[in-house]
């Protein structure tokens, strides 16, 4: 039974073929959407990651919180210290969860964390408001988490003042009887989801297209198929362009998918141009692919690659002015942001969707990701080797 | 057929080294390899064979040598090379998550072929998988993944086909079915260049070469290989074999003893020194010596043997 044999052309032309570029690239665009598909894991991936974590996030991170636990250390039982308790629940940024008696308790509360506040309202407060003395009213904050406490505090002022108004003395003195011993700072942004969501389209799709790419290269190695794409004629240029493409529809999706939940569920607007932020969009998708698929080029395992993206992706993160104001960073810091295409993006998108802004006004990022993916995709076809040794 | 060498020869190299970390996997090998004729690859596991095969392809560079293959420099045109090259890799190298019609498309594609569905098509029913194309690669059973290999690699009409141990791990059937084809293949024209561990295969091939240890040490056709051995066997048969296969290595003239089956092959380069050794067992009552031509597993183990203590 020997039929593989039955050659009809066995002279065949073995010259270059008319759009052998394209008829390659073209194959290994097919190759890489069909293992996609065929890859359940994967292709659950490209949905659940930016809903999960859009959502996790969105839901999650909030820099006004309310409802902290806060204890009271009670010394007197008096209407203003009734009425001034009551006033800071009504802020609904404390929520008393324990009434102490002494001050050891109160001390261990706050420094194990149990509660986040601690609000001391010393003996004979009332009396010594009516005569005039200025006693000291003391809330302290658990300051470890900064962002939690300023808000909070942020309150008091009013608060008390409110407290004062209904009880004591009506809306007669402008000035407090009573000291409070905390700082306070206004914040006028209370909603933190606005400037969260835009930077997480960058962040979600940082990751996953990262990830993509990363593996891709590695996964040929590991798997053996590598050593047979190298005997066929195929140029690096082409298994490049092979294994991004699809991965570009791959993110595409992704950002329609985050930036849509952000718009109807986090009523973020879009105040700028869709189309604008699309094509951007799409350029950032497609430098974070070329990066992954350079650092595929250089690892040894699927292992190391994964390792390689998290070490680009914390620091991602934690310089791209996604976290922290890129402002506020040192200068050798912020030389590093302008070197990760995130600070560029988010940049983009923050400004695309919050500020309205235009292509023009976005020029210098535009050039700056359209760099950092020649270099990334330059340094993968050089790396890329064309031999097993 | 362009820059085909009038001589016929399809696979011309002298001189190929290679190391790895220090190691040489290949010394000094030469070979030439006539067009349209099935050549074997013999030597034992590590011995640089699959790296001899890689060099050849362009998938390794070669430390130091030269040849050519197909009339195409090994060292700069890798990729004139790939272009008429078939290889088969020694593990099953396809895509396992791709589909027999998706993987030999995606090779038909990448040849740049005019019609890849239709070629890949018609690739499917030679090899018989008719109604099985949609089914994925990875779960074809071992001989229908070397005979889909083998189809892949044949697909865009190579002239060369490079099998790197193609027949490992598959039933006595299948190994028989594989080997018709590339009797078939090379009468179409194909050169065959296969490796094997297999006795069996390697006298199924016109020519056969045996490496071990980076060094070619023996090629020719069967009977050349055995007759240039220069081996002399006995075969006996009887008794107590066993006392007689635990008494005689390492006495003078014998440098081989092999039990196969019911009798023992002895062997031995020195022919006096050995006569003179089995001379007082030839009257042990029970033992039939004769006298027997060596078969090539005796030349082969003999070579491995005697490599083992010039090169290790």
């Amino acid at each position: 039974m020997s039929v593989i044999a039955e050659q009809s052309n066995p002279e065949r032309d073995v010259s270059e073929p008319r759009f052998g570029f394209w008829l390659r690239s073209y194959a290994m665009v097919v190759k890489e959407f069909i293992q996609l598909r065929r890859d359940r894991v994967s292709f659950a991936m490209i949905v659940m990651i930016p809903v999960m974590q859009l959502l996790l996030f969105g839901y999650a991170i909030n820099t006004t919180p309310r409802n902290m636990p806060a204890a009271v250390l009670l010394q007197e039982d008096s209407d203003l210290a009734r009425s001034i308790l009551k006033a800071l629940e009504n802020t609904t940024y404390f929520h008393f969860t324990r009434e102490v008696h002494d001050v050891a308790e109160f001390d261990n509360l706050l420094k194990s964390g149990k509660v986040l506040f601690g609000v001391e309202i010393p003996r004979g407060f009332e009396r010594a408001v009516r005569r005039g003395d200025h006693p000291s009213l003391l809330v302290a904050a658990d300051a470890t988490d900064p962002i939690a406490a300023s808000s909070a505090l942020g309150s008091l002022s009013v608060v008390v003042q409110t407290a004062l108004e209904h009880d004591l003395y009506a809306g007669d003195p402008p000035s407090l009887p009573f000291e409070i011993r905390a700082h306070a700072r206004y914040n006028p942004a209370a909603s933190s989801r606005l400037n969260i969501v835009p930077g997480l389209v960058g962040t979600i799709l940082t990751m996953t297209m990262l990830i993509f790419t990363a593996l891709s290269v590695t996964r040929e190695i590991e798997r053996g198929t590598m050593e047979n794409l190298l005997s066929m004629p195929i140029k690096p240029v082409e298994v490049m362009f092979g294994k991004i493409v699809p991965y570009v529809l791959v993110g595409f999706i992704q950002a329609f998918l985050i930036i849509g939940i952000g718009v109807s569920l986090f009523g973020v607007p879009i105040l700028g141009n869709v189309l604008t932020l699309a094509l951007l969009s799409t350029l950032f998708i497609t430098t974070n692919l070329s990066i992954g698929y350079t650092f595929s080029t250089i690892v040894q395992n699927q292992l190391q690659a994964m390792q390689l993206s998290m070490m680009f992706f914390l620091p991602s993160i934690l310089l791209s002015g996604f976290m922290f104001p890129f402002a506020g960073m040192p200068v050798w810091a912020q030389y590093l942001g302008e070197g990760l295409p995130l600070t560029h993006y988010i940049r983009i998108v923050r400004a695309i969707m919050l500020k309205g802004a235009t292509l023009q006004n976005l020029q210098y990022d535009t050039i700056a990701l359209i760099a950092l993916m020649l270099l990334a995709m330059t340094i993968a076809v050089t790396r890329f080797r064309r031999t097993l040794d | 057929m362009t820059a085909a060498p009038a001589n016929g020869i399809a696979i011309d190299v002298k001189g190929l080294s290679k190391s790895f970390g220090g190691r040489e996997v290949v010394h000094d090998l030469s070979m030439q390899v006539k067009r349209g004729s099935i050549y074997g690859f013999l030597g034992p596991n590590g011995s640089g064979k699959t790296t001899t095969i890689r060099m050849l392809c362009g998938l390794l560079t070669p430390d130091s040598g030269e040849g050519s293959c197909l009339g195409y420099d090994i060292r700069r045109d890798a990729d004139r090379i790939k272009r008429q090259v078939g290889y088969m890799t020694q593990r099953f190298s396809l895509y396992q998550d791709l589909s027999v019609r998706e993987n030999l498309e995606f090779v038909a594609r990448l040849y740049g072929m005019q019609d890849p569905r239709g070629a890949a098509q018609e690739m499917v029913r030679r090899l018989g998988l008719s109604g099985r194309e949609g089914q994925l690669a990875g779960e074809l059973s071992g001989g229908w993944k070397q005979r889909l290999a083998l189809g892949a690699c044949t697909l865009p009409n190579p002239q060369l086909l490079l099998l790197d141990e193609p027949t490992a791990g598959v039933d006595p059937k299948a190994r028989r079915d594989f080997w018709n084809e590339i009797h078939a293949l090379a009468a179409h024209g194909l050169t065959v260049l296969v490796s094997t561990h297999y006795m069996d295969e390697a006298e199924r091939c016109h020519e056969i070469a045996y490496i071990a240890y980076g060094h070619l040490l023996a090629h020719g056709t069967v009977d050349e290989v055995i007759a240039k051995s220069a081996l002399t066997t006995y075969t006996v048969i009887g008794d107590d074999l066993q006392l007689v296969a635990a008494e005689l290595p390492g006495k003078p003239g014998v440098d081989m003893v092999a039990p196969f089956g019911t009798s023992l092959h002895v062997s031995g380069r020195d022919t006096a020194a050995l006569e003179a050794t089995i001379a007082p067992y030839r009257e042990r009552p029970g033992l039939h010596w004769q006298h027997g031509a060596p078969s090539l597993e005796d030349v082969f183990i003999e070579l491995m043997s005697r490599s083992k203590d010039n090169f290790q």
